[in-house]
């Protein structure tokens, strides 16, 4: 059962993610990967999807890969299933919130968890550097070289950007249109 | 009175939907993004929390699972409202991505033969790994510099880049690893 499958899913994503933004992507990734629901290259191009579109990324990468997997009723599920645990968690803890600030236990699971959110995230930037620099559907070698030096290029120029906090959105605009220049160029 | 009470509840209830609804749909790259525009809507305009309310927010959704725009609106809405808060509050935010993402990724099924928006994927794919990376060094800045933290780091990316074991399983044991090392320590100070 597809729903069922995909509630389940996203709801040990939505339980075990710690840390806003990216800090979900590495378990997305291995989660969905592994059940061949996307392509490791579909991910990539939807986190820039999901940086172009409004909302948590999150909530974004549920309901793209719920729809593809089962149309309305599926990305509802998988929506769910990712919005529940913080939901449930958040009810209880904005109650007793002292108590839970000053458990030890609390405090020393956070002293694990973001280190290992780092260690997971560059797994995550590896995986997505594979789909920039090895791509497997091309097979034209001249094609392939020139692509690969003009993907190095981009990523440089980009980190540059990104690190003098240009808008996320910007860099991807500029990335969409050389990504189309050079397409049409090299394809020529 | 009850019977004042309830409309006004409901009011409120509608309120933080909107109000939610609104956030939702105007932040861009989701989280820590959304807290200027909750702190303008909810703190300035509508009272309803106050600044130190958001950064207890701020370390809660650090600290909790899940993504941070759906731990602040639970809990602003509980905090107003009770569970009915939450659940609107929640819903609000959730349902302009949703709707979104829902039409983007039908769109994407269907121009994705098309060469051109291939190529720019191509292009989109470099932009996006420049801005993962920035992102990691970000995260990379908050983390604890001391060997526990630089021992945790390493074994999970090794872990996660070349076994086959789940990230699930890795957050597990790292989150056991925090607890047990913690213990540790805090036994250590108690002897001295």
């Amino acid at each position: 059962m597809i729903y069922l499958e995909l509630l389940w899913t996203f709801f040990k994503i939505g339980a075990l993610t710690f840390g806003g933004g990216y800090a979900m992507l590495p378990l997305i990734q291995s989660e969905t990967l592994s059940r061949g629901w996307v392509t490791e290259s579909e991910i990539a191009n939807f986190i820039a999807v999901s940086e172009s579109t409004p909302g948590p990324f999150a909530i974004n990468m549920a309901t793209y890969i719920g729809t593809d997997r089962g149309g309305f009723l599926g990305a509802a599920c998988a929506t769910l299933g990712v919005v529940l645990p913080s939901f449930i968690v958040i009810l209880i803890v904005a109650r007793c919130y002292e108590k839970f600030k000053t458990n030890r236990f609390v405090a020393g699971a956070m002293t694990g968890l973001k280190p290992a959110v780092v260690g997971l995230i560059a797994a995550a930037v590896i995986s997505v550097g594979k789909t920039v620099f090895v791509p497997a559907n091309l097979t034209l070698d001249i094609f392939k070289t020139e692509m690969f030096y003009m993907s190095a290029a981009l990523f440089i120029a980009m980190s540059i950007l990104a690190f003098k906090k240009v808008h996320p959105i910007i860099i991807i605009c500029i990335s969409a249109v050389v990504g189309i220049a050079a397409g049409y160029a090299f394809n020529m | 009175m009850t019977d004042k009470k309830s409309p006004s509840k409901l009011r409120l209830m509608l309120e933080l939907f909107i109000s939610f609804f609104k956030i939702g749909a105007f932040t861009f790259g989701g989280g820590y993004a959304m807290i200027p525009l909750i702190q303008h809507e909810m703190v300035e305009k509508k009272g309803w929390i106050s600044d130190d309310d958001i950064l207890e927010i701020i370390a809660i959704a650090e600290s909790t699972p899940g993504p941070i725009a759906i731990n602040m609106a639970t809990f602003v809405g509980t905090r107003t409202c009770g569970f009915f808060g939450a659940f609107c509050a929640t819903f609000g935010v959730v349902l302009p991505s949703f709707i979104v993402i829902s039409v983007v990724a039908r769109l994407l099924r269907e121009f994705s033969d098309i060469k051109a928006v291939q190529y720019a994927f191509n292009g989109i794919r470099a932009g996006v790994l420049a801005l993962l990376l920035k992102a990691l060094y970000t995260m990379y800045k908050k983390v604890k510099k001391d060997v526990f933290g630089y021992v945790v780091m390493l074994a999970a990316f090794l872990v996660a880049s070349f076994t086959d074991i789940s990230v699930l399983i890795v957050i597990i044991c790292c989150a056991i690893c925090g607890i047990v090392s913690s213990l540790i320590i805090s036994r250590k100070e108690h002897k001295l």
